[in-house]
């Protein structure tokens, strides 16, 4: 009847576990609790679980990367606590079972469920607003992308209690993921969690792609775009590119696993070498997928807070699409100690270098940008400024791990770790924050406390140093990643340098969630009617903040770069004057289906992992049903009428006069 | 940090080249960075302000060339040193080069010593100024085989015969170990790796040799396969002919290779009824 699952799946017996499940259980039933004294359900169901609106599909997408950060910082903290105990024969307090699935939900969570939702959030909530759209091209699949990838998430955390996470490494490698080895259910909840948010995620590329290049509003050429328009393009072009391999990839190994067949296997012909080549061939771009728009939004913040135009616009859209072509070209330099021959690491080797060419010239045209102009060191500017010389060192260390035969004594050491949390830290994480304090107040009309901001980017910019320096250092005495335990002693103070490190680190969470707090208290002190705060140069500032949900009420029309800039410029200014003449509005409906579907994927996945096959039935059919319904289903769309929009314009303006 | 290999040594110089040459970029942007931020503050009113200004041919000239003069050079860099620290290019010198078998096991290291016909289990002892061919596979997941003070390292996978050349150059006693996580026990797959002078070797290879025990493919093999963490030191004084091809003929079962498939299995978790139960 439930398969694999018994009482015996729940580790009752592991306080830690248990402590955290009360906890969350506690804080869940907080919640359910005052939504339910608010009878704030109906609204929660309309206006955010069945909406097809891209600012609230990119909110909640923000706000689950938020909440998943907490969680995956609080598996990173645990393994620097052990590591700084467990030194000389001392075991520390987690044992290889339970650290090694903490070290491997870290990779998984920070990844898929913290960097990605991000990025995708801020595209979600920017691209439409930036191009001058009212929507994305596929407002039913943008919902079923969230809520696949909330599936995902579920699954991630249900295995926290339910049974266990996988013990493989992040990239759960064959063979040591096969059954043979992983015969338990971790290495399933993780190929289920990812295959049903891997597919949200390329929903979602293959969305936002044809949105970039079919709904831009009139006049906006190719090369008239936002630099974070451009950015999110390229990166919805590796999405669509590489996570087929993903998918295709997870699926071979569901094969083995389920129906005992042997693509990675050691014997029957399998190949473990192909696992690890398919799997970084979606790895690196994967990668790139978090960096660009990263490096996007630094170069909007950059031209807003100089007062200028960005330097070199045109070689920042070429550099961007080189190492958009160059990402897919360098997978082997993951795994140049395989032993492949000297021509083909020196090509991979180089290949890779070639990649730090248009970075370095972005990070020039940032700086060319600050040069001669006006900078205001708002936060944003400030994550920027940190990203710039951190971002640097990161590169620079990767361009060591580049070389093979540097590559030969490097690998595996915890110079790697401290290499890619440099990037992914002092880049995605930086930017992520960066534009998270910058569009805040476009999605919700007012802005977020400077103060708890700069805290904020001061205990992570000092926390990262303080907790990955020592790494590169202790790499050089030979300490390798995904140790439990080590010899060493004197390794030892520099492992709790890290872990202090790492607490700072928390302290910048922590600011994060007071600056929340804090912003939302003071909401009407801070509050912002015109709709931009920042004098911003792009058509996204041009509308009121929160935008109506047609987002504008006429369509802007486009004749340059920065084309908000220069509305602004002309003699006169631009002024939101009100429109004499409305129109009606077409607009695609909320819809139920979205989360529907996904609730029996939810079932499907479970049922899975835990050998459950009737409710794999159930999930299954109730996942095609569902479909069907959406297909047959001719009442997907409505007019809002011309005399809502004047009223919803009229409002706002009287708001905007009360305030002048 | 103190590599004693050779080939450790060279490795260590290139690591400081590459990171010299790249800080010919990064101490300028660094201080670009600082220097720009501030001297073009906001409040800063003296300074000259170009909010038009976003093109600048010579600029863009430098800000192409300098990166591109930086990785021609690290490209060139990158492909001598590939080539001349290939880990399969055996080390020019006058001694003989010798044959070592390292395999990684769950989880714990088996070194066959083919030439003298003995084998150990977490120790490696070899001879100084001496070229090392290490073969390397794996009986189980993959890790990957190093001695941090030799030089390089190289996975260990199983079914596949993988290789590296090393050699070591000063007496005494050094860590290895596997780097590439493999599972429960991989953070005590720890071996010594024992340097020795040329009648010292001698003298421990003799002392392998009274050991009792031997090393026989199969059935002394999947005894020793069994998982077990932190095994201590074994010595072994015989060793069946060609242990290490045996090993990876064994997982060629269904292409042409001797089949013992099914034995090795029986030894450990067994794949197939583990699938057949999946199926169920």
């Amino acid at each position: 009847m439930f398969g694999k699952l018994s009482l015996d799946s729940i580790p009752f017996h592991e306080p830690i576990i248990m402590v955290t499940a009360a906890a969350i259980g506690i804080i869940g039933a907080l919640v359910v609790g005052l939504i339910t004294y608010y009878g704030k359900w109906g609204y929660l169901w309309t206006d955010w679980v069945t909406s097809i609106d891209h600012k609230k599909i990119g909110v909640m997408y923000f706000l689950v990367a938020l909440v998943m950060l907490v969680r995956g910082f609080a598996d990173a903290i645990m393994m620097r606590t052990q590591q700084a105990l467990a030194a000389g024969g001392a075991e520390g307090y987690l044992p290889p079972h339970h650290f090694d699935q903490i070290f491997t939900a870290h990779g998984v969570i920070m990844i898929f469920f913290v960097a990605m939702p991000m990025v995708i959030g801020l595209m979600n909530l920017v691209v439409p607003l930036q191009i001058g759209a009212r929507d994305v091209a596929f407002p039913f699949m943008n919902n079923l992308s969230f809520w696949l990838f909330a599936v995902g998430m579920i699954l991630v955390n249900m295995s926290l209690v339910i049974g266990e996470f996988a013990k493989t490494g992040w990239l759960a490698y064959a063979p040591l993921s096969e059954l043979q080895y992983s015969p338990d259910v971790g290495v399933d909840y993780w190929i289920w969690a990812l295959q049903l948010s891997g597919i949200g995620t390329t929903l979602t590329g293959i969305n936002f792609f044809v949105t970039i290049l079919k709904m831009r509003t009139k006049g906006m050429s190719l090369f008239r775009m936002p630099i974070f328009t451009w950015t999110a393009l390229c990166t919805n072009v590796l999405i669509i590119l590489s996570f087929p391999i993903l998918t295709v990839t997870i699926a071979l190994l569901t094969l083995d696993r389920y129906l005992g067949m042997h693509f990675f296997t050691n014997d029957m012909g399998g190949s473990q070498m192909m696992y690890v080549n398919l799997i970084w061939a979606w790895g690196h771009p994967e990668v790139y997928i978090l960096i660009l728009p990263a490096f996007g939004v630094f170069s909007e913040v950059i031209a807003t807070f100089t007062k200028k135009r960005l330097f070199g616009y045109k070689t920042m859209v070429w550099a961007t699409a080189a190492i958009t072509v160059l990402s897919f070209i360098v997978w082997l330099h993951h795994f140049f100690t395989m032993g492949a021959g000297a021509n083909v690491n020196a090509f991979f080797g180089i290949m890779t270098m070639i990649i730090a060419i248009p970075t370095g010239v972005k990070i020039f045209n940032w700086l060319f940008t600050m040069y001669r102009g006006r900078i205001q060191f708002t936060t944003p500017v400030l994550w920027t400024i940190g990203f710039i010389i951190t971002f640097t060192l990161g590169g620079m260390t990767g361009v060591m791990l580049a070389v093979p035969g540097a590559n030969f004594v490097l690998h595996n050491s915890l110079f790697v770790i401290a290499h890619f949390h440099n990037v992914i830290i002092g880049g995605v994480v930086f930017g992520m924050m960066a534009g998270f304090t910058y569009w805040f107040p476009k999605a919700f009309g007012f802005t977020l406390s400077e103060k708890w901001g700069k805290r904020s980017f001061w205990c992570w910019l000092i926390g990262f140093y303080v907790a990955f320096m020592p790494l590169y250092a202790l790499s050089f005495f030979g300490a390798m990643r995904r140790m439990q335990s080590y010899e060493q002693t004197e390794w030892q103070p520099l492992m709790i340098v890290a872990w202090f490190g790492a607490v700072i680190i928390a302290c910048g969470i922590a600011c994060i969630v007071i600056q929340l707090v804090v912003s939302i208290r003071d909401r009407e002190k801070n509050r912002d009617l015109t709709g931009d705060p920042w004098d911003g140069r792009t058509l996204e500032w041009s509308t009121s903040s929160p935008p109506p949900n047609y987002n504008f009420a006429y369509l802007p029309d486009v004749a340059s770069i920065d084309s908000y800039w220069e509305m602004k410029q002309q003699p006169g200014g631009f002024k939101r004057e009100l429109a004499t003449k409305f129109e009606d509005i077409h607009m695609p409906k909320n819809t139920a289906e979205g989360p529907i579907m996904s609730l029996f994927a939810l079932f499907f996945g479970f049922a899975l992992i835990w050998h459950i096959w009737w409710l794999v039935g159930v999930g299954a059919i109730g996942m095609f049903v569902t479909f069907m319904f959406r297909i047959f289903n001719n009442d997907t769309d409505y007019h809002v009428s011309a005399a809502e929009v004047e009223r919803t314009e009229r409002e706002y303006h009287k708001r905007l006069e009360m305030q002048a | 940090m103190d590599p004693t290999g050779q080939v450790g040594q060279g490795l260590k110089s290139l690591i400081i080249t590459a990171f010299g040459l790249m800080l010919i970029v990064v101490i300028p942007v660094i201080v670009m960075t600082i220097l720009f931020a501030w001297k073009y503050r906001g409040t800063n009113l003296a300074a000259k302000y170009t909010p038009n200004w976003e093109h600048s041919n010579i600029i863009e000239i430098f800000v192409w060339a300098i990166p591109c003069v930086i990785i021609f050079f690290l490209a060139i860099l990158t492909w001598q040193t590939s080539h001349s620290y290939d880990p399969h290019k055996p080390i020019a010198s006058e001694d003989e080069t010798m044959t070592i078998d390292a395999i990684s096991l769950d989880w714990k290291w088996l070194f066959i010593y083919p030439d003298e016909g003995i084998a150990t289990v977490n120790e490696l002892t070899i001879p100084v100024d001496t070229p090392i061919h290490f073969r390397v596979t794996s009986g189980t997941v993959m890790n990957s085989f190093m001695v941090p003070t030799l030089g390089s390292q190289i996975y260990a996978m199983a079914g596949m015969d993988n290789d590296v050349y090393l050699e070591g150059n000063e007496t005494g006693s050094f860590r290895g170990r596997s780097t590439h996580y493999s599972g429960e026990g991989f953070s005590e797959m720890l071996f010594d790796t024992n340097v020795a002078t040329e009648s010292d070797y001698q003298a421990w290879v003799d002392k392998v040799k009274q050991s009792p025990k031997s090393m026989m493919f199969p059935e002394n093999y999947d005894q020793i396969a069994k998982p077990s963490i932190a095994n201590p030191v074994e010595y072994f004084s015989q060793v069946s002919p060609d242990f290490y091809g045996d090993l990876i003929k064994s997982y060629k079962a269904g292409h042409g290779g001797t089949d013992n498939h099914g034995e090795h299995n029986e030894a450990r978790e067994s794949s197939m009824p583990m699938s057949a139960q999946a199926a169920e």
